[in-house]
């Protein structure tokens, strides 16, 4: 029955949302289309650290390579191939550090990642002061309804990639590295490629992302652009969502990135505190996130368990 | 025909040498039974064998190719699948799942998703499991969770089974069953290599037992001459 | 020569601040299994607290201690009580114990930082107390500087003996080991693990206190330390208390000779450093 309805309602979605900047003002073009970055980010981030467990840290040192590819290419070059060269520049960086870091086990990769960010914040602060004298950048200026209409391409992208991944054996492979890799790999399950292709594939998403938020900034710097709130915010959104279902990181992105925006613009001085709060409510009492709370309800709804024979 | 042979095979760990130049081989067909004291290194020595451990010397050769230090998915690509002393199924994923990993990835020339599927499901068949291909195998009896395993080493389509302690906390029902399970794979085609502890299990199926001791081989022979030796009498009585 | 000894000496001074950030985090972890990225929000406390005690009711910074440490002692048993442990009940394993308390303290982050912002505001404060010159080997330090070294060593060296020679220590070492085993031995475990982690917090408030001597502090100064925290700790070996006290030195030191180099080069240095450590010896000079 859902496989009916769930294609028809989601090309419905599209539409309304291709439809927005014609008929909205360009606060609600710029706001959607920032929630549409957040999805972007938060469902990259499932795609290799929801199955296999490996949390990683690292969203934002793509996100910022996406980023200063727009800034250090974007004058000279059409905006699809900065935002492919984004895309593909933050791939590569996932491919040797993937290659390089996927034998750490959880803590030591997850702090690995993070230590990555600040590395590389740090080392292009200094790289651009030592070339150019002054540590920021100007980026080319672009007009938001194109902005969105990237970002919304980039998000489309990334569900079909995220949903053919999951339904894949590639994708049971990743969910059975996440359970026991050991056994895994006695499986015959090639688990160290297959992680670094996975890290690498949600990276170019990420990538993408960053070269056409760029655009949306028009200055950067190595602050602006390694910022580890876009690490941690997808991880966040992500255990808000839920990761057990496709729609868990969309719903909790969604949900959490208006909630934010909505609070940095009322509330200015305590949005933090409100975020921080939220967030302890969520790991304390939606281990399953969003998509555990409508599990619940449903199950209650529908009657009681089914025993297992 | 040896189908697996390995010599002078020694793994140290810090100072103590689980494993020590110990020379084996595995006849094709065979079913040969690897026992010994707990702390043996029969463990280590299946870990050496599929690939979980590099030994630090000696080399181990299967069907003839030099497989010391390979990687577990390669090995198992070859042929060589294995059973784990801790039964480590997929816990949140249905038995059915379990096994289907097994026949999407074991085999070197890989299978389509739904030549796979039906295979999966002939394998749950085959140890008992039709029934129960849905539940999650976290909540499958450690019997049953035992068979997900055998059937998922099964479906990576081996000519050499590595079976680690299959008998280990089955009760005697269980425990027949089980042997009848391995006389059952034996008559497939598969040879195997098996490390128990259920003397009466090792005795009748086993064609050939291997003993070690502290790493070491300490005797080798058929169940009647392993049964009647005295360096094994010794061995286990002294513990 | 005397840059040479200058080199040392502030590699050193640094070194002590940092050998003592680190091991109230190195506690934290080695123990209770939390990798507290809210480390740096307690020293900010700690800090704003001395600054508020020292200019409003001008009491003496080393005398403030005696209310730094406590109350952070106290805030830090009482959120382990109350947030850690019911995430340890709950996690389905101990890794992901580690990763949703680690999520968890980015959340104690937000909300200790922002109210930290309501209550003090956002400006940066600062105070000068013992700022007096004090010449060593013809390099010239504040003596409140000296005193951060004096402190960060015998604070390192009353924790050893704690947790060497006393009873609780032994417990302590216990549950680090394996909190099951050392609860079945009589070890009240959700008890220790609490102590444990307002310990370290208390060295956190204590850290805060000693850099307040000279250095600015404000709302938001916390994140940073957290972070050399965490590359001492990995330094040191995660898990090992003597580890982060020797890694913090040796990290003062190599900061210190980058420094010389190019003072813009030291975070890249640190933050290289920490990688490639990871990669090479994710064990740290002293971890297992």
């Amino acid at each position: 029955m859902t496989k009916v309805w769930v294609p028809g309602l989601l090309l419905i979605i599209l539409v309304l949302l291709a439809a927005l900047p014609l008929r909205s003002t360009e606060y609600t073009v710029v706001l959607v289309a920032t929630i549409l970055m957040f999805i972007i980010l938060t469902v990259s981030w499932v795609i290799f650290s929801g199955s296999t467990g490996y949390l990683s840290l690292a969203p934002a040192a793509f996100f910022g390579v996406g980023i200063y590819t727009s800034a250090v290419l974007g004058m000279d070059l059409p905006l699809p191939v900065v935002v492919c060269i984004g895309g593909l520049a933050s791939s590569c960086l996932a491919l040797v550090v993937g290659a390089v870091t996927l034998r750490l086990r959880g803590i030591y990769f997850a702090i690995f990642t993070f230590g990555l960010v600040e590395l590389i914040k740090n080392f292009v602060l200094w790289w651009e002061i030592q070339r150019t004298g002054t540590r920021g950048r100007f980026v080319v200026l672009v007009d938001n309804s194109t902005i969105y209409y990237v970002m919304l391409a980039i998000l489309v992208v990334t569900l079909l990639t995220a949903y053919f991944i999951r339904r894949s054996r590639y994708g049971l492979a990743l969910q059975s590295i996440g359970e026991d890799e050991h056994a895994a790999a006695h499986a015959g399950i090639n688990v160290t490629a297959l992680k670094i292709a996975t890290f690498a594939i949600s990276a170019i998403f990420m990538g993408a992302a960053g070269a056409i938020y760029a655009m949306q900034l028009t200055y950067i710097d190595p602050f602006i652009s390694f910022n580890l709130n876009y690490s941690f915010l997808p991880v966040l959104m992500a255990i808000f969502g839920g990761m057990g279902q496709l729609y868990g990181p969309i719903l909790g992105a969604a949900v959490f990135a208006y909630l934010r925006e909505v609070l940095i613009t009322e509330f200015p001085y305590h949005y933090m505190l409100i975020l921080g709060i939220v967030l302890l409510i969520a790991i304390l009492f939606l281990p399953n996130g969003l998509v555990g709370l409508i599990q619940r309800a449903r199950r209650r709804a529908f009657g009681g368990q089914h025993a297992n024979t | 025909m040896p189908i697996l042979e390995g010599e002078g095979v020694t793994k140290h760990f810090g100072g103590l040498a689980a494993v020590s130049n110990v020379d084996f081989n595995v006849d094709q067909g065979e079913v040969v039974g690897l026992i010994g004291p707990n702390g043996a290194g029969k463990t280590t020595l299946f870990n050496l064998i599929s690939g979980a451990l590099v030994p630090n010397e000696g080399a181990i050769r299967f069907n003839g190719q030099n497989i010391t230090g390979a990687t577990p998915h390669k090995i198992c690509k070859m042929g060589v699948a294995r059973t784990f002393q801790s039964v480590r199924v997929f816990p949140n994923m249905p038995a059915f799942e379990n096994v289907l990993l097994g026949s999407l990835f074991g085999c070197s020339t890989g299978m389509s998703s739904a030549a796979a599927a039906r295979e999966a499901t002939d394998l749950l068949e085959f140890v008992g499991l039709s029934a129960v291909r849905g539940t999650p195998a976290k909540d499958l009896t450690l019997g049953n969770q035992k068979r997900v395993e055998v059937a998922r080493a099964l479906a990576t389509k081996p000519e050499l089974l590595l079976l680690d302690e299959l008998m280990a906390g089955l009760n005697a029902t269980e425990v027949a069953e089980a042997m009848e399970l391995v006389t059952r794979i034996r008559e497939e085609g598969t040879t195997i290599f098996m490390i128990e502890h259920v003397m009466k299990a090792i005795m009748s199926v086993c064609d050939r037992i291997m003993v070690l001791h502290h790493g070491e081989k300490i005797a080798e022979g058929t169940p009647e001459e392993i049964a009647a030796s005295k360096t094994v009498i010794e061995v286990y009585l002294g513990e | 020569m005397v840059t040479f000894l200058n080199i040392v000496i502030t590699g050193l001074l640094l070194g002590g601040l940092y050998a003592v950030i680190a091991m109230g985090l190195s506690l934290q972890y080695g123990v209770a299994r939390v990798l507290n990225i809210a480390h740096g929000e307690f020293i900010m406390l700690g800090g704003l607290t001395t600054w508020t005690l020292y200019t409003v009711f001008g009491i003496n910074p080393l005398v403030s201690l005696a209310v730094c440490g406590p109350a952070t002692f106290v805030l830090g048993f009482v959120i382990h009580r109350t947030l850690y442990k019911r995430l340890s009940s709950s996690a389905a394993s101990p890794a992901i114990f580690e990763s949703s308390s680690m999520l968890a303290s980015f959340g104690l982050l937000f909300i200790i930082q922002n109210l930290a912002s309501i209550a003090w505001g956002p400006e940066i404060r600062g105070y000068s107390y013992l700022a007096v010159p004090v010449n060593l080997a013809g390099a010239v330090f504040g003596a409140n500087r000296l005193v951060t070294l004096g402190f960060a060593i015998a604070i390192g060296v009353a924790f050893y003996l704690f947790v060497a020679r006393t009873r609780l220590g032994k417990a302590i070492r216990a549950a680090a080991q394996d909190p099951a085993a050392a609860g079945l031995m009589g070890v009240n475990i959700n008890t220790v693990l609490a102590l444990c982690f307002g310990f370290g917090a208390a060295m956190a408030g204590c850290a805060g206190m000693l850099i307040s001597l000279w250095l600015p502090v404000h709302a938001v100064m916390g994140f940073p330390y957290t972070v050399i925290a965490i590359i001492v700790v990995v330094l040191g070996g995660l898990g090992s208390i003597p580890g982060s006290f020797i890694g913090g030195f040796v990290l003062g030191l190599i900061g210190s000779i980058v420094a010389y180099i190019d003072p813009g080069l030291s975070l890249v240095a640190y933050y290289l450093i920490f990688v490639l450590l990871l990669l090479v010896r994710p064990t740290g000079i002293m971890g297992k």
